[in-house]
């Protein structure tokens, strides 16, 4: 597997181009917090409204058996729970990762923008959960593998009120559990 | 559809020393009465534990229909029926005059009356009598109010009501979620429920002293049933996936829930509290969830996006075929009934804006009530004559009331948090 090949994809190629410095993937903090999971990656790819129009952000997390060079977030549409084509080879190496260790398994947590009624949102949630889940079936995972946690609008990783926020906010997080 | 508008009337606010939520008057659309509440006659040892008519006259002003007249005004300050003069009180334009006084009985006893006069027929509407202690008396002042706004009205007061909401605090990447129990006027606030994972969608038992939430705690969703006095709490609902949107039956024994399973497909489910039996309301590919038992128990209002957008459905409460209710709008949901069945509030998409809309169950009739641009989780007042509600004020989430006519409108606002998911309790069982 070639795992430079996700960081040098279009999607990235243009965040970077977007900032004046260019940003490395931050390294985890002495105490192991993870990094980018309270939206503090959002700062570090500079701002624009369109920045996740086309990108995958790269997290880190020490538990990431990709060793953080795999995106694990998919940001989605206003009101879709379609996972986009720019995201097709995030989810086919993740599946690949699944089928490849059957001791490995991920939480997928869904999360929806805060418009609308906060159960309803976990419902939107919950869909796009299901849908990177679905995915992954396919490309051969096991179902064991896999659980889905929506968390609707109740944890955003940006807290504006207008469309960049709500585009970071329209999610699905992988986290691996060992 | 009737768009209203309001006006800004007035601008009173009353903060408390204790209370996270105060109550400004903000907006009103009608003209409110004035009224005079004179000072209450004391005899005990010391200062007055309660100050009952501050507490009578606060009430009445913030129902929006009164507007007690200051003191400094009074031409006199009668605390006995037998000494009050009419003409005093017609000249002041005033439709009401309330008088009283409190009584110490013993140690920790006393005697509240007060009596509610008509100055231009010249005749008493209501008096009484209430026994009270230092810890009672705050409540029985609320009744007190309750039985003038009621007999002036004829709406029953829920200045004795209690509402449930949901904070959330960020601090850096860390947030902090309580679920809080307090007075309808922001007093007496007791956090029942801390965590660091959301919790969500309170829901009052039909008596008052349980709450069912949803909590996240250890990243998956759970339902609990908490009793308020002991602060034990059952976990009711974990299956695999979402466990959400619980709603307590009229006989409290039965909630509503949302079931999602492994593969995600939400459905509304009844779960009997003492047996644990689960039945399945819904088996449809869409979401339904939000599920609200109509006053008489029959029916299970719930939201679903069977049509594309969430909408208002309702099925029987024993089962059978699920009937859309909710036609005008392309977003309907968080259905909420009033206790009188009348109405249905929901979360309706108002032109691009998330705002409560009331619709009459009769005449099909909507009305926006809010107007905001992110306002959710409307409950009814068990008086049916008014909601709380959600909006958000410079990104935070703080509370407002409005009547069902959407004429009377009112915001709490919050000391330091994100403030959401407002229930009003029923009216206290005595």
């Amino acid at each position: 597997m070639n795992a430079t090949k996700i960081l040098i994809s279009t999607g990235i190629a243009l965040l970077l181009a977007g900032c004046d410095t260019t940003p490395s993937i931050p390294d985890p903090e002495p105490d192991g917090t993870v990094y980018g999971s309270d939206g503090s990656s959002a700062d570090t790819y500079g701002s624009g409204d369109d920045r996740y129009e086309d990108g995958v952000v790269v997290d880190y997390d020490p538990n990431d058996p990709t060793g953080g060079e795999l995106a694990d977030t998919i940001y989605f549409e206003f009101d879709s729970s379609e996972v986009g084509p720019d995201y097709t080879d995030v989810v086919v190496r993740h599946a690949t990762l699944l089928a490849n260790d059957q001791r490995l398994s991920v939480r997928l947590d869904g999360h929806a923008d805060e418009r609308g009624s906060r159960e309803y949102n976990i419902g939107l949630g919950e869909r796009r959960a299901q849908a990177v889940r679905q995915l992954l079936l396919l490309q051969g995972a096991s179902p064991g593998q896999i659980k889905t946690v929506s968390f609707g609008e109740e944890r955003p990783e940006a807290f504006g009120s207008d469309e960049a926020s709500y585009a970071q906010n329209r999610r699905v997080v992988f986290n691996y559990e060992n | 559809m009737k768009q209203l508008t309001t006006l800004i009337l007035a601008l009173l606010a009353f903060s408390t020393a204790t209370a996270d939520l105060t109550i400004e008057i903000t907006e009103g659309g009608i003209k409110r009465a004035p009224i005079a509440v004179v000072p209450f006659g004391w005899s005990g040892e010391g200062d007055m534990p309660v100050d009952v008519d501050g507490v009578i006259a606060a009430d009445l002003n913030r129902s929006g229909r009164f507007e007690p007249i200051p003191q400094e005004n009074m031409l006199q300050r009668p605390t006995e029926g037998t000494n009050i003069d009419f003409d005093d009180w017609t000249i002041l334009n005033v439709s009401a005059v309330v008088i009283g006084r409190v009584e110490q009985t013993g140690a920790n006893a006393y005697s509240v009356q007060f009596q509610l006069f008509d100055p231009y027929r010249r005749v008493q509407l209501v008096g009484y009598r209430m026994p009270a202690s230092r810890g009672t008396m705050r409540r029985v002042a609320h009744r007190l109010a309750d039985m003038i706004y009621e007999e002036l009205t004829g709406i029953a007061g829920v200045f004795a009501t209690k509402v449930t909401y949901v904070t959330a605090d960020r601090q850096g990447s860390e947030t902090t979620y309580r679920l809080v129990v307090a007075d309808y006027d922001g007093e007496n606030e007791v956090v029942i429920m801390e965590s660091k994972d959301p919790i969500m969608s309170p829901a009052w038992s039909p008596d008052s002293r349980r709450i069912a939430y949803v909590s996240f705690e250890g990243n998956r969703s759970s339902i609990f049933i908490q009793t308020l006095r002991t602060g034990n709490r059952l976990k009711v609902s974990s299956r695999p996936g979402i466990n959400g949107a619980p709603s307590f039956s009229p006989d409290g024994r039965k909630l509503v829930l949302t079931q999602g399973g492994v593969d995600g497909n939400l459905d509304i489910y009844v779960l009997d509290v003492t047996s644990r039996q689960t039945t399945r309301l819904t088996d449809h590919r869409a979401i339904d969830t939000e599920g609200t038992w109509s006053p008489d128990g029959r029916y299970i209002y719930f939201t679903s996006d069977r049509s594309g957008g969430p909408q208002v459905y309702r099925v029987p409460a024993t089962g059978g075929t699920a009937e859309r209710i909710t036609f005008e709008g392309g977003y309907n949901a968080r259905p909420r009934l009033s206790p009188d069945g009348e109405k249905l509030a929901t979360v309706f998409n108002d032109r691009g804006n998330f705002r409560i809309a009331v619709m009459d169950l009769d005449s099909k009739e909507v009305v926006v009530v809010s107007t905001g641009a992110q306002d959710e989780s409307p409950s009814f007042a068990p008086n049916s004559d008014t909601l709380i509600y959600a909006t958000r004020q410079r990104g935070n989430g703080v509370l407002e009331t409005v009547t069902a006519d959407g004429l009377i409108r009112q915001r709490l606002t919050s000391g330091r948090s994100d403030v959401r998911e407002p229930v009003w309790s029923p009216f206290e069982r005595f």
